[in-house]
């Protein structure tokens, strides 16, 4: 449908001849973005409706008192469907603390949160294909899975600050609650306005870029790089992303050049969590509820296990 | 007087809330008094996770996102006077 669109409007009503490199960039161009946006306001629709019947406070109420691996899984689903906003990680992480849910779950779910949203699968999605995608969000949740066991092995609960032990969670009372299913419509097409009104401008110039690549994109590049990927890449590139920092939208196009000039999946996806999860901006906002040690076994763990993820990938592939 | 709190560290979403509240409230000639808790053990003690929160008359009417225009309003209809129809 999409592809039968950029037909239509390049090679029709523009007249561009089909073999020239401004017609394949337009073309990518036209049906990437009528796709991305199409799936984008679809996607935060629907997780939209899904977050109007699933809140955090019932997810901790849950969670809470579940096996280990259980309240672990589930923390990494939440982390996965609940839009990363990082002003929301101080009381979410206060909130699991106070329900004594082990501080490694916590972490599991501040791993996967930034890692795995819904814009970076449906860019994911638009750009490279679905096969890369469900390895991007799988891979996201091993590190998460993984990185939480292992940092809770340090008990970092002595690296909490004094004051988040001592808040203790109240219950109010709710107000009436509309519950139809035209309130839940509202709630989840406000999603779409204020999450699209965000990111359109990011969508626009992320695919427009992965646009020239895909037409003027010399192919002889590919092979004179596809060398580089020896053992050290994949550390290489995840102590690249780390200090980086930038939305899903972004990075995309970003990984998609790479996989064009022939740098192994492996590699590319390690590069992409890197960037994706850890950002000093989030370090920052969790410093107030955690001391600096613990922020640097944060950063060196999930720095790890994406490096052993991104091995792990270039061997199997 | 309808005592409302926006409750948030202070980001972008419960700037936009706080605002949106205003502008529906004077809009609509509803007078409350309106007040940003940024505040983490005050806001704990409502037990809201996700931020912004909005209190009404100490009562929770929302957590997590920024709330519609129509849903904002629907928060003042409740807590008033059921007798008196011209109320809001």
């Amino acid at each position: 449908m999409f592809n039968r669109l950029a037909d239509f409007i390049v090679f029709e009503l523009l007249g561009l001849q089909a073999d020239t490199s401004v017609a394949q960039s337009l073309h990518f161009f036209v049906m990437d973005i009528t796709k991305i946006f199409f799936m984008l306001i679809l996607v935060i629709y629907l997780m939209g409706l899904f977050r109007s019947f699933v809140s955090a406070e019932k997810v901790r109420n849950y969670v809470q008192g579940k096996k280990e691996w259980v309240a672990r899984s589930l923390a990494i689903l939440l982390g996965a469907v609940t839009p990363f906003c990082s002003c929301s990680s101080v009381p979410l992480f206060i909130g699991f603390v106070e329900a004594g849910i082990p501080l490694g779950v916590t972490f599991s779910f501040l791993i996967a949160s930034p890692m795995i949203n819904e814009i970076a699968v449906v860019m994911l999605f638009g750009i490279v294909g679905w096969k890369i995608t469900l390895l991007y969000i799988f891979s996201g949740m091993v590190v998460a899975f993984v990185g939480g066991i292992i940092i809770q092995k340090f008990k970092p609960e002595r690296w909490v600050e004094d004051y988040v032990w001592k808040i203790r969670m109240g219950e109010a009372q709710a107000l009436e609650q509309d519950n139809s299913l035209q309130a839940r419509h509202r709630y989840a097409l406000t999603e779409v306005k204020t999450i699209v009104g965000r990111i359109w401008k990011w969508v626009i110039l992320g695919v427009g870029a992965g646009a020239l690549f895909h037409g003027y994109f010399p192919q002889e590049w590919a092979s004179n790089l596809g060398d580089t990927n020896n053992f050290l890449a994949v550390p290489l590139a995840v102590i690249m992303g780390v200090p980086l920092y930038s939305n899903a939208v972004g990075v995309i196009p970003l990984a998609e050049a790479m996989l064009l000039k022939g740098v192994a999946i492996g590699t590319t996806l390690a590069f992409m969590m890197s960037i994706a999860a850890i950002s000093l901006p989030e370090l920052i906002i969790l410093r107030k509820v955690i001391k600096w040690q613990a922020l640097a076994l944060f950063t060196t763990i999930v720095t790890l296990s994406i490096i052993l993820v991104g091995w792990f990938l270039n061997s199997i592939l | 007087m309808i005592e409302v709190k926006v409750l948030g560290p202070g980001c972008k979403n419960c700037q936009t809330t706080h605002k949106l509240i205003e502008d529906v409230t004077s809009e609509n000639g509803i007078k409350i008094s309106l007040d940003k808790v940024e505040d983490m053990a005050e806001i704990m003690s409502y037990g809201i996770m996700s931020t912004p929160g909005v209190i009404v008359d100490g009562k929770i009417a929302h957590a997590g996102g920024i709330p519609d225009k129509k849903t904002i309003l629907s928060w003042f209809k409740s807590s008033c006077c059921p007798a008196d129809d011209n109320c809001c």
